[in-house]
């Protein structure tokens, strides 16, 4: 049987499939485990309504802790409070710009707080350092990404939108 | 992963009808906007509608499924999706309206994001904690839609002639199907009353606020409101509803139960 620290750990290993530079815990998405007997119930906090990855996170967490020896795993959903881009730690956003993506910067729009049209931020490239980049498209490869291109080393990247 | 809803009181029939309507526009119109998917017109708009589409599709799965808890019938997303009736469906009727060209789909889209801005930061707070959750998180995504479709419609209205010409089209096609949104009805008014949720024609004045400095920047003009109207949320639907039902549910309905 684990301890939960244990069980911490071994998820601490387990990568998000979509950004395999961060694990599911860095991510902020596992929000309580609870060992009891041979069950671990883990409680997830899915990222976006539609992010395909979070059954694929499900599975992967199943498998992992079944194959440390747990007896049963209970996977639990919690929406509330909803899932923030904040909850990635400062480790985490430097291990996503170092794989080459930008993390989120600021704080992620809370309450009534609307978006400004046309406001475009000036994001670093986390190949080259420069400042000279822009958007090409608020939509990437994932739902949680958006799609820039630095013009200095002519190199597009990805920026990990703040939600 | 499992869906663990918690409903104290037995829900009445217009809170389930409520919450089907939200998971109908939100299913409907990601079906619709998955139809982009290989052929928007450039790379990075096909990436964001099936990305719009995916969030969409995600949050009618929550919706769906909390309308089939609510309802106690045992009916789970995939039944709610797959296997109803075309007038068992309460989308609104823009939703089903064929997407037409790039012009119209983000017309639409930026009139629906702009409503779902307002009704998610409202239902927040509902007193269904469930539906409260996936209000608060749909509220994120909506953001993104609203400000993705808001910059092309000004980008295509104000921009080449044959831009303007299209999304004004597209305009004068959809405004009169959004009188729908706002119509006043049994279910609104109970549902309100019940603190459950506003009543979609509390939020036409916020509505028209957010949308037509947008389209005047886009040099497009408003249509005047005619005495059209639509029925899509009542079970009344267009003829494009059935070709689209067709289309999404044909897997189900060939293989029953399947799974994938």
């Amino acid at each position: 049987m684990l301890t939960e620290d244990q069980a911490w750990k071994l998820l601490d290993s387990v990568p998000d499939p979509e950004v395999p530079a961060v694990s599911v815990v860095e991510l902020g998405i596992i929000r309580e485990l609870h060992c009891a007997d041979d069950v671990i119930t883990v409680v997830v906090t899915p990222t976006y309504s539609g992010c395909p990855a979070t059954e694929v996170i499900g599975l992967a967490i199943r498998d992992t802790l079944l194959a440390a020896g747990v007896g049963k795993v209970e996977l639990q959903t919690r929406l509330d409070p909803a899932w923030t881009s904040d909850w990635i730690g400062e480790a985490a956003r430097e291990k996503l710009r170092a794989y080459g993506i930008v993390p989120p910067t600021g704080k992620a729009a809370v309450g009534g707080a609307q978006p400004i049209h046309f406001v475009k931020k000036t994001l670093t490239c986390p190949r080259c350092g420069s400042n000279d980049t822009e958007r090409l498209s608020e939509f990437g490869s994932t739902a949680c990404k958006a799609t820039y291109r630095c013009k200095s080393c002519l190199e597009p990247f990805e920026y990990f939108k703040p939600i | 992963m499992t869906q663990t809803s918690v409903q104290t009181v037995a829900a009445s029939a217009e809170h389930i009808e409520y919450v089907m309507r939200l998971g109908d526009n939100a299913l409907i119109l990601g079906q619709r906007l998955s139809e982009w998917c290989g052929h928007a017109p450039v790379i990075e708009e096909d990436l964001a509608l099936a990305n719009m589409a995916l969030d969409l599709v995600g949050q009618a799965r929550l919706l769906l499924t909390h309308a089939g808890n609510l309802e106690g019938k045992g009916r789970d997303e995939d039944q709610m999706a797959f296997l109803r009736v075309e007038r068992d469906y309460r989308n609104i009727t823009m939703m089903e309206v064929p997407n037409e060209d790039f012009g119209r789909t983000t017309v639409r889209n930026f009139l629906y994001s702009t409503f779902q801005i307002l009704l998610w930061q409202k239902l927040a707070t509902s007193s269904d904690t469930e539906l409260a959750a996936i209000a608060a998180k749909s509220l994120k995504e909506a953001r993104y839609h609203f400000n993705h479709s808001a910059e092309w419609v000004i980008r295509l209205g104000d921009g080449t002639d044959v831009s303007h010409a299209k999304t004004q089209a597209a305009l004068d096609y959809l405004w009169p199907y959004t009188a729908e949104l706002f119509a006043a009805n049994p279910t609104d008014e109970a549902v309100s009353a019940a603190a459950i949720g506003p009543a979609w024609g509390e939020l036409e004045a916020e509505w028209e606020a957010m949308v037509l400095p947008v389209f005047a920047q886009a040099t497009l003009v408003v249509p005047a409101r005619t005495p059209f109207k639509s029925f899509g949320k009542f079970g009344r639907h267009s003829e494009h509803m059935g070709h689209l039902l067709a289309t999404m549910q044909y897997m189900q309905r060939t293989y029953p139960g399947a799974q994938w």
